[in-house]
């Protein structure tokens, strides 16, 4: 049940706006030069963090996506009573999450580094600490999900829930700090999924 | 004498503050159909996700065998044909989609059923899911003649082969139930 319910969220994910936080990300680094000028040395300068805050930005749009539709269309109780715990329902969707978000981000990253006259070397520097950060962002991102299912104005909620928890993992990314990033990353998404499950039981009616 | 395949014993729900019921026993064997009424707001889909597990009682012992749910809550994906959308909940949902009437409705995406189409889907869902017991919320809303004809239908063959059905309902069900009555 839980390879079917990966497969089922890849497949919607797929199949609806994968592409819409990726666009938006490549927009935001676009922005970025008319932002600060053409200067080919700063932009270098601030690429990698400003990739990072695009990433978190873009993160965040497919929040509202992740749980709210299947709570209210009762397809989470049916997993309960398919004897799922509402953990490994958290699990599955963060893996389908990150299917869908990070192999295109990291692809992404490729002509958003060239935006910002980034060199090879900081490009693949920035691709690793996004390849170790995006599932605890994709983890956080399905948490924040759950806690705010439901809710009137999740999605502006959702911001201010995920962003200031991804500080650490921010921090790290841009200092090439890769084992603590690597560590922060676990953490989070080791606890998401008790976070989003615990979430999950208490927003049942 | 075979177990309950769901029991009830002393329990007490309380929702939103209110003490909804209380001591209230239900057993229900295999062969067994209860009908659940009650005014508005008595506590009827509260009992029936009491039942389903997705409620926990205030007091007292809910025990329930391996079941399926009917309510107002489709669970089907939209964007997926209803025989694909179906087949993600059973292996083989065309005998239920038969029963209900829905075959030619196979290949027609889920989001562009109208409300009784929906409500029949939601029921093959539960026909499809060769569970012992069927909890149905409501399973007339939207239901025309012939569906409700194709539901009592397929209850009538769930009980024959040793299934039980609890239904919550403000209307009355054609067939024989055994009545409960939830006061307001």
């Amino acid at each position: 049940m839980i390879g079917a319910l990966i497969v089922r969220d890849v497949r919607r994910g797929l199949t609806g706006a994968a592409w819409l936080p990726i666009a938006f990300f490549l927009l935001v680094a676009a922005l970025v030069p008319f932002a600060v000028g053409p200067d080919a040395a700063l932009l270098a300068r601030v690429g990698a963090g400003i990739l990072w805050l695009a990433a978190l930005t873009a993160a965040l749009l497919p929040v509202e996506r992740l749980i709210e539709p299947d709570r209210a269309d009762g397809v989470l109780d049916q997993f309960a009573l398919h004897g799922l715990a509402e953990e490994s329902v958290a699990l599955a969707k963060i893996a389908a999450h990150w299917l869908t978000f990070a192999p295109l981000l990291l692809l992404a990253a490729l002509p958003a580094s060239a935006l910002l006259a980034m060199n090879g070397r900081a490009l693949a520097r920035t691709e690793i600490a996004l390849a170790i950060g995006t599932p605890a962002l994709a983890a956080l991102a399905v948490a924040v999900a759950a806690v705010t299912a439901g809710l009137p104005r999740a999605g502006s909620l959702a911001g201010l829930l995920l962003l200031p928890l991804a500080i650490p993992l921010l921090i790290f990314a841009v200092a090439d700090a890769y084992l603590l990033e690597a560590a922060v990353s676990l953490l989070l998404t080791a606890g998401a999924p008790f976070v989003a499950g615990a979430a999950l039981r208490a927003s049942r009616t | 004498m075979t177990p309950p395949l769901l029991r009830f014993d002393k329990v007490a729900l309380r929702r939103g503050g209110r003490m909804l019921f209380e001591d209230l026993d239900v057993s229900l064997a295999g062969g067994e159909a209860l009908l659940v009424t009650g005014p508005n707001g008595s506590g009827k889909s509260s009992l029936i996700r009491l039942a389903a597990g997705l409620l926990q009682p205030e007091r007292g012992i809910v025990e329930r065998t391996s079941l399926a749910l009917a309510d107002d809550q489709p669970a089907l994906d939209r964007e997926l044909p209803l025989g694909r959308a179906l087949s993600f909940w059973a292996s083989s949902p065309a005998q239920a989609m038969e029963a209900l009437g829905l075959t030619p409705l196979k290949d027609v995406p889920v989001r562009l059923l109208s409300s009784g189409q929906l409500k029949r889907a939601t029921l093959a869902r539960v026909v499809a899911s060769s569970t012992p017991l069927w909890l149905l919320d409501e399973p007339l809303n939207a239901l025309d003649a012939d569906g409700a004809g194709r539901l009592m239908a397929a209850i009538e063959k769930h009980l024959s082969t040793g299934g039980a059905v609890l239904a919550a309902s403000h209307q009355p069900l054609p067939g024989n139930w055994a009545k409960l009555e939830l006061q307001p």
